[in-house]
């Protein structure tokens, strides 16, 4: 492991595998909390929190569950890792950064729920990545979501002022919005790092 | 609320993906393939009505406070099994699906079901509405495999038909595959596919409601 290829976990996490443009790994969140920037920007914080800590959590559960024989028992576990955590960084954010934590409001617990956060725990299993890798990865991925929600909510605030044919009207434009912006992220996909 | 009604409500009127708009990370990420779609959808209807049932038993023992992580749990437990089943004895569909088979944990059709449905109503209603949401789903699914395969790649039923076993099969060809339109079967084709087709959707509930009110 070296500095050029947890650069290139980065890359690939944040630009050239975006999770949301090229994965389909948190979509749900992606389309229903990006009607303005502010929350957008604020579940992706909470999103990038989460998914670091959940990888770092995870690493160990699986090297526990690898010792114990009991691998087929992941995601299960994995679920539950990811739930106590959410629980536990409600409680946290309410005690200390109450701001935060109203701000935020109900779109915490629904992190629990974000195919991205238990994504990026099983998918640092199957690439076999080590405690450092995964973090990173966990990290990176969740600055690739944050940039993701961050440029659809832009967007999004200016189309909701435009005229869209009436059929269209609501989820199917942010569905076309999000594909072109898909498109655009597709230019990214021969980066990369030697 | 009858069968038939309950039937409707799960195919058009309340269909999971494209009016109660649930479910989409795996209906954008896997429908490149009629193979795929048709695996993902029955495996979520299985799941689906599988955890219905469960949890429409145990709706009076869990406690409410607690109920969102009992209902993950049995969950987590059938999605389990169903990975394991589809490793051991559909290998190439479990490959072709990838992480999404576990993902289906967080699918939020079947947490949804399980906390607007099957934690008010009894064993029977429960378990005929994962069926019903599930056919709805699968249907959905290949829709959009149909439709980004066909215009996409030119050909029909990859991974099913046209010989080659299951998953390797390469499709019945119906147009050459380089006057498709590629940009279908990349990511940006889920989200355009997708968009159009709910779009269909709120103009055919819209055009009949209007039908309803003459």
């Amino acid at each position: 492991m070296s500095i050029t290829s947890l650069l290139a976990i980065s890359l690939g996490a944040i630009l050239t595998n975006n999770f949301i443009f090229s994965q389909f790994l948190g979509v749900c969140p992606f389309l229903g909390v990006s009607k303005k920037i502010d929350t957008a920007v604020g579940m992706g914080g909470a999103v990038t929190f989460v998914m670091a800590l959940a990888s770092a959590f995870c690493f160990f559960i699986n090297k526990v569950l690898v010792a114990l024989n009991l691998e087929f028992m992941q995601t299960v576990a994995f679920i539950l890792v990811v739930a106590s955590l959410v629980q536990f960084v409600e409680m946290f954010l309410k005690k200390a950064i109450p701001t935060l934590y109203t701000a935020l409001g109900v779109y915490l617990p629904l992190i629990t729920t974000n195919c991205a956060v238990l994504g990026v725990a099983l998918l640092n299993v199957q690439n076999n990545y080590n405690f450092i890798e995964s973090v990173v990865y966990g990290i990176t991925g969740g600055l690739g979501f944050l940039l993701a929600i961050f440029l659809f909510a832009a967007v999004r605030e200016q189309t909701e002022f435009s005229e869209t044919p009436k059929a269209f009207e609501g989820f199917p434009i942010a569905l076309i919005t999000s594909g072109l912006i898909a498109l655009a992220f597709m230019g990214f996909s021969g980066l990369k790092v030697w | 609320m009858n069968t038939k009604r309950q039937f409707m409500d799960g195919l058009i009127h309340q269909n999971p993906v494209l009016v109660q708009l649930l479910g989409m990370c795996s209906t954008l990420a896997i429908t490149t393939s009629f193979f795929n779609g048709l695996g993902m959808g029955v495996a979520v209807l299985i799941i689906l009505t599988l955890s219905n049932i469960i949890i429409s038993l145990l709706r009076k023992i869990i406690p409410d406070e607690v109920r969102i992580a009992c209902f993950i749990v049995v969950i987590a437990g059938f999605v389990t099994c169903v990975d394991l089943l589809l490793k051991a004895f559909v290998p190439a569909l479990s490959e072709s699906l990838g992480v999404f088979i576990p993902l289906i944990v967080v699918n939020c059709i079947i947490l949804g079901r399980a906390e607007s449905f099957a934690s008010k109503n009894g064993l029977g209603r429960s378990a005929l509405d994962g069926i019903f949401q599930g056919i709805g789903y699968t249907i959905v699914l290949i829709i959009m495999c149909v439709f980004r395969e066909f215009l996409g790649a030119g050909k029909f039923g990859g991974g099913l038909l046209g010989g080659g076993g299951l998953g390797a099969a390469p499709g019945i060809a119906i147009f050459p595959e380089e006057y498709g339109l590629a940009v279908l079967t990349l990511p940006v084709g889920g989200f355009l596919t997708l968009g159009v087709l709910i779009a269909a959707m709120q103009w055919g509930l819209a055009k009949a409601k209007k039908k309803e009110a003459k």
